[in-house]
């Protein structure tokens, strides 16, 4: 591979969405799902589930009445590339929860949007009242509703947000039964990202083939990034997948990068020393596009308090491992920084992480071990003294 | 619906069980216990505490037993290394935000959490003690209920009780991270919120969080003032189920055990709510007759159907959310309230006491009860006419506490008067069991014959079925009674208030056609009451409805009319029912109250 980041220009360039959706509409179901299926498209939310195959699953039930709910919840630390493609692109992503409605069967669409981003309502709604009736004179039964997010970080994961959009306490679900079974309303459901449903739409434009040229074996395609920190570069990039992290901070860096934490506050913290083997992707860290880039001025307890202190806060409380087990790694952190603890106890606190990813009920539990054991692995000194 | 089976491996042992069970239920068919805290069998799903999490084979993440059902070929082992780690920190994390004082504490011994971290050796606490440096409060603004957020592990079977079996809401999650709780609409205290005081909650709690008021230390006192004449009343249902407080199997009868142990405890006088039962259904039964007659002779517009008022937690139940059908609601205190009065009147003259030196106490399944006997209106006899309500359990407390050997006592019978009873009376602990009662009476009042059901056992309203519904043929009656024949007389039985809501959206949309309905707040009715030994489950309850019907089968006397003492007190002091007297001491009115 050469040393430069390719630049790609899927997401934000200018299509007629409409003709990719009539032309989409003349195709089977079964085509367009193999489509992205082949293309190697992974949700771009930061958990990575291959979509055609969601899709596959949601179209397979057996039922009346099915969803698409396109999640702008978008709530990761460092993330803010969903925002910028809803105020470029609005109708990409709504001809993306189309397509999806078109390929599994359902006729109603939400945007479960972040209550942080109710500013883009107004533009929002006046797209959505043009698509929506775009859609009538096709006589396609699909149509596009908002639903604003109340603020909780837990919401962005899938079922927390089906219990939100139901008017409950968004407080994530027991799974299986998957959203695809059993989603909004308990009916079958297909919940995608924002970047995940225009990525969709562009491979029913191009095929699947231009997506899975670019990229490695396990992370096709392209990805809009979201970079920020010790950047002179801070901002929005859609780049191809496959590069180093020593790629990217050649890039992106300001000469004097530390570390960077690859996939927000719930990703993992990669030392200077292992930029050159850390590949950005499903095969080495993947991220939902978070990139925050932390020269040699920061502070690594800092960093690690800060996300401690928004996991203690934001684990929705329900299960032991996650509300209790934050507030451990909090305070003994706290405690081992003031010397109320030994250093050995991190070893405790390192054990309790591994129970807190393996038992927690939901994604947002077993991701706190991946900011404090990688964190305290690369930055040991930085924690105790 | 047929249902397709699951084979599986547990801890290398194959099993097939129905799909759609969990894990935790196929582990159970093979005697392999998991520990729980969040699940209960009454309640749905929760999935919450994690201590029941096990490996499954070429799995990531070790899954809620649970939460999960069973899959073909699935691999799981209930106690592996990774288990038993995941475990024991969690059972440490729950310790790390309890307040742990266990010898102080009122479960202490029945605790869930408590057995939980004795079985795994939990020592030292490895982890920070998260309650430093925060404040602790107690709710004890309720008469009957008992919160204190410090011992709370979030486990939400609280709040599932109150939403899912009792429709109420009053127990909500609030806030979130390591500010979450459970807590009341804009954190209220208790006493000013939707809270009914049916106490179910208490019965489901794993840890003391949620403990009924007791008031052991006020009995006592009372007991040892020589000043004080203290008599005590026995609900029912009591008598069922006291015995599991000293390990006896659910439902064993154990009324004479109970009677003497009273009485080795200091109360002058041992009576028996099952008396005032036997009146309240010549009460009631007299208030339906009067109403029918009134609808069906007169033409008035009288509120039907008649719905009972035994069950002080579904009483404020109805005050709160269906305060428009407060007329529909039987005039007649419940049959400890009935029994309050009649002691510091009627009771205290033959036994020639001042009623001012009288102590009423009763023992109750019940925590409501409490929160009734505190009612301003509950002073017909001129003074607090019901002084203490104790729960079942802290009877049983009581009983330890004086070193009493309950299983060697001797059976022995009530004192008289306020003492004799009948099976009609005893079935009140059961859920449908007034209605029987009633229709036992009613019937025989006025068509001068039994029920038509072979031995009195009135079989279509018994039973665990959440609303039950029966019709009787009134035929060939009494003359006074002619308006009455011919009439198919609905009745409608419902137990857990999720359950009464039912019954209520119906007659609130105008399509209901019954005469009588009884409603118990509580699952099962009152053998299944808040202030009943703990554990609580169909089972149990069961088993406890079972002794209740057993003890009426072996009754002499089987119909409340029959009561010789009733006849006695009709005869020399209340004069009829729903006369005057009657009127004074035995009912009572209803409040609207706020919807929160």
């Amino acid at each position: 591979m050469e040393n430069k980041i390719k630049k790609v220009d899927l997401i934000f360039g200018k299509v007629d969405h409409l003709s990719v959706l009539d032309k989409s509409f003349q195709r089977s179901q079964d085509e367009i799902i193999l489509d992205v299926i082949d293309s190697g498209l992974r949700g771009r939310g930061g958990a990575g589930f291959p979509t055609g195959l969601k899709w596959k699953f949601a179209k397979n039930e057996d039922s009346e009445q099915k969803y698409v709910i396109c999640n702008a919840d978008e709530g990761e630390p460092g993330t803010f590339k969903d925002r910028e493609i809803l105020t470029q692109v609005p109708e990409k992503v709504l001809s993306g929860m189309a397509l999806c409605g078109y390929c599994i069967g359902a006729s109603e669409g939400y945007i479960y949007l972040r209550a942080e981003y109710n500013f883009l309502l107004p533009m929002l709604h006046e797209k959505i009242n043009r698509f929506n009736s775009d859609m009538r004179e096709r006589n396609i039964e699909f149509a596009v509703y908002v639903r604003s997010g109340s603020g909780a970080y837990v919401c962005g994961e899938e079922t927390a947000l089906m219990e939100s959009m139901e008017g409950k306490r968004g407080e994530p679900r027991n799974k299986p039964p998957f959203p695809t079974s059993r989603g909004y309303l308990g009916k079958p459901t297909s919940i995608n990202n924002v970047e995940t449903l225009v990525f969709a739409l562009m491979i029913a434009h191009h095929g699947p083939q231009e997506f899975r040229d670019m990229g490695t074996f396990d992370s096709r395609g392209s990805k809009v990034f979201s970079v920020s920190g010790d950047t002179p570069n801070a901002g929005i990039y859609e780049l191809e997948l496959g590069m180093t992290l020593e790629q990217f901070v050649n890039e992106f860096g300001d000469g004097d990068t530390k570390a960077v934490q690859v996939g927000g506050a719930s990703g993992f913290c990669v030392a200077r020393k292992h930029f050159k083997d850390t590949l950005i992707g499903f095969e080495g860290i993947p991220t939902g596009g978070s990139m925050m880039i932390f020269n040699s001025s920061r502070s690594m307890y800092n960093i690690l308090h800060d996300y401690l202190e928004f996991f203690e806060e934001e684990s929705c409380g329900q299960c032991t491992p996650c509300r209790v087990g934050c507030q451990q790694l909090l305070k003994g952190v706290e405690s081992v920084k003031k010397g109320s603890k030994p250093p050995s106890y991190l070893e405790e606190l390192q054990k309790l992480s591994e129970t807190m990813k393996i038992a927690s009920k939901c994604g947002l539990g077993q991701s706190v071990p991946n900011p404090f054991n990688s964190i305290i692995n690369n930055f040991r000194e930085e924690i105790i003294y | 619906m047929s249902k397709y089976k699951v084979n599986l491996k547990i801890n290398n042992i194959s099993i097939s069980v129905d799909e759609g069970t969990t894990i935790l239920a196929a582990a159970r068919q093979l005697n392999f216990r998991i520990p729980t805290l969040c699940h209960h069998d009454d309640l749905c799903v929760a999935g919450n505490c994690r201590v029941c999490v096990v490996e499954q084979k070429g799995a990531r993440l070790l899954p809620a037993s649970c939460a999960t059902p069973v899959s073909e070929g699935m691999e799981i082992l209930t106690n592996s290394m990774k288990v038993r780690q995941a475990r024991k920190h969690i059972v440490e994390l729950l310790l790390s935000e309890h307040n742990a004082d266990c010898t102080k504490c009122f479960k202490s011994g029945s605790c869930e959490l408590q057995s939980m971290s004795n079985d795994y050796r939990i020592g030292d606490h490895v982890f920070l003690d998260l309650l430093v440096g925060k404040s602790r409060t107690i709710d004890i603004s309720s008469p009957s209920i008992e919160k204190d957020d410090s011992k709370c592990i979030r486990c939400q079977r609280c709040v599932r009780t109150c939403s899912d079996l009792q429709a109420v809401s009053a127990l909500a999650v609030t806030n979130k991270g390591h500010e979450m709780k459970i807590s009341t609409f804009l954190d209220k205290p208790m006493n000013e919120v939707v809270c009914t005081n049916c106490g179910q909650c208490i019965n489901r709690c794993p840890t003391a969080a949620l403990t009924e008021r007791n008031y052991i230390d006020e009995v006592f006192d009372a007991i040892y003032d020589p000043k004080k004449f203290v008599v005590v009343q026995t609900a029912p249902a009591t008598r069922v189920a006291i015995g599991e407080e000293f390990g006896m199997e659910p439902g064993t009868r154990v009324t004479g055990k109970m009677v003497a142990a009273l009485r080795r405890l200091g109360f002058d006088k041992v009576l028996d709510t099952d008396f005032t039962a036997d009146l309240t259904i010549m009460e009631e039964g007299t208030e339906l007759l009067t109403r029918l007659k009134d609808a069906l002779v007169d033409g008035k517009q009288v509120a039907l159907p008649m719905l009972t008022s035994c069950s002080p937690g579904w009483i404020k139940f109805q005050e709160h959310l269906y305060h428009d059908l407060l007329d529909n609601l039987s005039t007649c205190k419940s049959p400890q309230q009935m029994f309050g009065p009649l002691a510091k009147t009627y009771y205290a003259e033959k036994v020639n006491k001042n009623p001012a030196d009288m102590v009423v106490v009763s023992i109750m399944p019940c925590v409501a009860k409490k929160f009734e006997a505190e009612r301003p209106e509950m002073r017909g006899s001129g003074y607090k006419d019901v002084d203490y309500v104790l729960t079942t359990r802290e009877l049983g407390m009581m009983i330890h506490q004086a070193g009493i050997n309950f299983h060697k006592l001797e059976d022995e019978g009530y004192d008289s008067i306020l003492g004799e009873s009948t099976g009609a009376a005893v079935i009140f602990g059961a859920t449908g069991g007034v209605m029987e009662a009633a229709l036992r009476t009613a019937y025989e009042i006025v068509t001068g014959r039994e029920v038509p059901f072979t031995n009195l056992n009135i079989k279509p309203v018994r039973g665990m079925d959440g609303v039950k519904e029966a019709s009787v043929k009134i035929k060939d009656v009494k003359p006074e009674w002619g308006f009455l024949e011919g009439v198919e007389l609905n009745v409608a039985v419902a137990h857990g208030l999720a359950n009464a809501k039912i019954l209520m959206d119906k007659i609130r949309a105008g399509e209901s056609n019954y005469h009588f309905i009884e409603i118990m707040a509580c699952p099962s009715g009152c053998i299944g009451g808040g202030g009943q030994p703990i554990p609580t489950n169909m089972e149990i309850r069961k088993k406890r409805a079972a002794g209740i019907y057993e003890e009426d089968e072996k009754m002499v006397i089987r119909k409340s009319h029959e009561n010789p003492e009733v006849a006695e007190i009709y005869q020399s002091f209340l004069h009829e029912p729903l006369g005057h007297k009657s009127h004074d001491l035995l009912h009572t009115h209803y409040y609207p109250r706020k919807r929160y």
